[in-house]
């Protein structure tokens, strides 16, 4: 980050998680740090794992001189962290100088100067080719010397020594009220300073690392929490991680098939951060244990933070809804790691949960539920907490969960997400909803991002087969889940079914009525057709009779013999003859 | 570079032999003063009663260790307990005595 520049000075690693990334790459290298700070709060930790750290991973030795502990007394005190010093020491790595001065015993007279200790620590240096020093602490030989003016001098000598040797040296120092350590130490040792702090906020105590100074190099400035934890010693910077994470176009299935439906019909993207929140009872941790169950089932590692309830009840309760967790912790594929949020702060929370991830190897993880968080800091702590955990889990490409218990009178259950919810990709709401005398569970995709996914109010029904998800009954005014909904199904099918057997019904009159119908068309056929033939006849008559009056005129013509008229008449009968 | 001066053990309360030690650095000024000056406060005030080791820290720095040496010169009354220790050149005889709890000789 920063020590790309040829002039910055060269950095020593310490191989503390966090506190390289603050400083760029570790302590100056052939100067000596000052580590301050009041009693307790980790000086000698730190030390001894730059110390340790530098001979087992660096492999630089180094001396280990202390004033106030010896050395069975610190072997032991550090052995809590997996440090075997003894083992160290054996093989050269590590060399251990208990410096011991009891005043009583010491009578001043005459000049005399500290080449003593000089003596010592250059033996013990040369002894294993020591390219480090931690002197835990120097501050005793105040207490040890009436003569502090020489003190002075010998250790102002004693810091230029150790820079002359080129040994990348810590001293400790204990805080003092006006100055940064009591006897003034900061003031010959002006490289690097580093004050540890522990504060009590509601009963649950946090410490904390600054980077006072770093001389010739740029450094983060803030105040960083910090933990001393199995592994040793833990900074967490924020400021250090950045949003470069990858972005996986992976799903991960929900482990309920209807919810992977409503996220586009296949779960969430990998890697992605989901928030599941509603009031209580509304089935969070439910669906938390089915997804830790289904990435089990997938043969992935899964682990499983549990502020509420203990390990075997999660198993036992995820059982009565047909979700088996024993299996896979058997397996090994699950670890539950409940405890309650009040038995540490925040941030040893956190450094908990980045121990666990990183010693496991999860591809999902879930959180139930981080609301509980709350209960032992401000709301304000919460999110920058989270927000280093949520982008620690991205950045290991691990798909999270969380609940989140909304406060059960809250109007808008929008409102209570702790000011996490923008943190989230995937927001889910379950909401409870009580009617008809009954309360019903619903669930709908508040957010998702990157993806389509549904809009849709699901009932969520949690019964000894598992989980799942049925189609609420949206009618034109409401509405309707559980009871009422499959009431009003049944309903509307009956009502369905009377309306298929009234459509037959008018059907079947209808035909009826064509068939009449037809049938009088038919009879009037007939009579138009007996109609037609009683034209015809009657014309048929008509012709006949005329004919026969032609026939009786012409044959009274014939008869009569008419003299006059018979020429015309004879020509006229030619023609009408014709035509009949 | 080791002094020695025995006296024989003549009764059971002039019995106390003072086994000292002195540590110094190389041949400083300090370490020349400091030592004169023991040799001297001894020959005066514990005569036959003492045996001083002197020991070079610059030649057998593996020594600092065992009495807890950090400044130089320092001496250390090793017997009679309790240990003792008198940091310095030990250029003030009465405070050498009193850092040995040593009754001064009537001169």
């Amino acid at each position: 980050m920063l020590a790309e520049r040829p002039a910055a000075p060269c950095k020593a690693p310490t191989g503390i998680q966090g506190l390289d990334e603050i400083t760029g790459g570790g302590l100056p290298v052939g100067r000596p740090t000052l580590i301050c700070g009041t009693a307790g709060c980790g000086k000698t930790m730190l030390a001894m794992e730059f110390l340790v750290r530098g001979a087992t991973q660096f492999g630089e030795p180094g001396v280990f001189m202390m004033f106030e502990e010896n050395a069975a007394e610190l072997s032991a005190n550090v052995r809590s962290l997996g440090f075997d010093l003894e083992k160290l020491a054996a093989q050269n790595m590590v060399l251990l100088d208990y410096v011991h001065i009891e005043r009583s015993e010491i009578e001043e007279t005459g000049e005399y100067n500290l080449e003593g200790l000089f003596i010592r620590l250059g033996h013990a240096i040369d002894a294993i080719g020591a390219k480090r020093v931690v002197l835990d602490t120097v501050e005793a030989l105040f207490s040890g010397l009436p003569n502090h003016a020489i003190l002075r001098a010998e250790l102002r000598r004693l810091f230029r020594w150790l820079k002359d040797r080129g040994i990348t040296a810590v001293i400790t120092g204990e805080k003092g009220d006006a100055t940064i350590t009591r006897y003034g130490l900061e003031e010959y040792v002006a490289d690097c300073v580093i004050v540890l702090d522990q504060r009590i906020a509601e009963q649950i105590c946090t410490r904390r690392l600054r980077v006072v100074k770093y001389r010739g190099t740029a450094h983060g400035t803030n105040e960083y929490p910090f933990l001393i934890g199995e592994r040793g010693f833990s900074v967490l910077p924020i400021t250090s991680l950045r949003l470069d994470h990858k972005a996986s176009t992976a799903r991960v299935s929900t482990g309920i098939a209807r919810l992977d439906e409503m996220l586009g019909g296949k779960g969430v993207f990998r890697g992605s951060s989901v928030l599941v929140s509603g009031s209580p009872g509304t089935g969070k941790s439910s669906i938390g244990a089915r997804f830790v169950d289904a990435a089990c089932g997938r043969g992935e590692n899964a682990l499983l933070f549990s502020y509420e309830e203990s390990s075997a009840q999660i198993v036992r309760n995820m059982r009565s809804i047909g979700i088996d967790l024993e299996p896979w912790i058997e397996r090994g594929l699950l670890q539950i790691h409940a405890s309650r949020p009040t038995l540490h702060g925040l941030e040893q929370h956190l450094v908990m949960m980045h121990g666990a991830v990183r010693a496991f190897h999860p591809s999902v993880v879930a959180v139930d539920p981080i609301s509980n968080l709350t209960l032992e800091g401000h709301d304000l702590d919460v999110k920058p907490t989270l927000m280093r955990l949520i982008d620690f889990l991205k950045q290991q490409q691990i798909t999270a969960l969380f609940t989140c218990l909304c406060s059960g009178g809250g109007a808008t259950p929008e409102d209570s997400q702790l000011g996490v919810s923008s943190l989230m990709d995937t927001w889910m709401l379950l909401r409870n909803v009580e009617f008809n005398g009954e309360r019903n569970r619903t669930i709908y995709v508040l957010k998702s991002r990157g993806m389509a996914h549904s809009n849709q109010v699901r009932e969520f029904v949690l019964s000894d087969k598992g989980i799942d998800l049925v189609d609420v009954y949206v009618g034109a005014d409401r509405v309707l889940t559980g009871t009422a909904r499959v009431s009003q199904e049944t309903h509307e099918r009956t009502a369905a079914e009377m309306r298929r057997l009234a459509h037959h019904r008018r059907l079947v009159r209808l035909a009826g009525r064509r068939k009449a119908i037809e049938a009088q068309i038919a009879a009037l056929q007939v009579e138009a057709d007996s109609e037609a033939a009683e034209v015809n006849f009657a014309n048929a008559q008509q012709a006949l009779q005329e004919q026969t009056t032609q026939q009786d005129t012409q044959a009274m013509e014939r008869l009569r013999g008419a003299g006059a008229a018979a020429g015309g008449g004879n020509g006229r009968m030619k023609e009408r003859q014709f035509p009949t | 570079m080791t002094l020695l001066a025995r006296a024989a053990p003549a009764t059971a309360a002039a019995a106390a032999i003072f086994e000292l030690r002195l540590y110094v650095a190389g041949e400083t000024a300090k370490s020349i003063a400091a030592i004169a000056n023991l040799k001297r406060i001894c020959e005066t005030h514990l005569a036959g009663k003492y045996r001083i080791d002197v020991i070079d820290l610059t030649k057998t720095p593996q020594l600092a260790a065992g009495d807890q040496i950090i400044a130089v010169p320092t001496l250390v009354r090793r017997l009679p307990e309790p240990v003792k220790k008198i940091l310095g050149d030990l250029s003030n005889e009465v405070r050498v005595l009193v850092g040995l709890d040593i009754q001064p000789a009537r001169a």
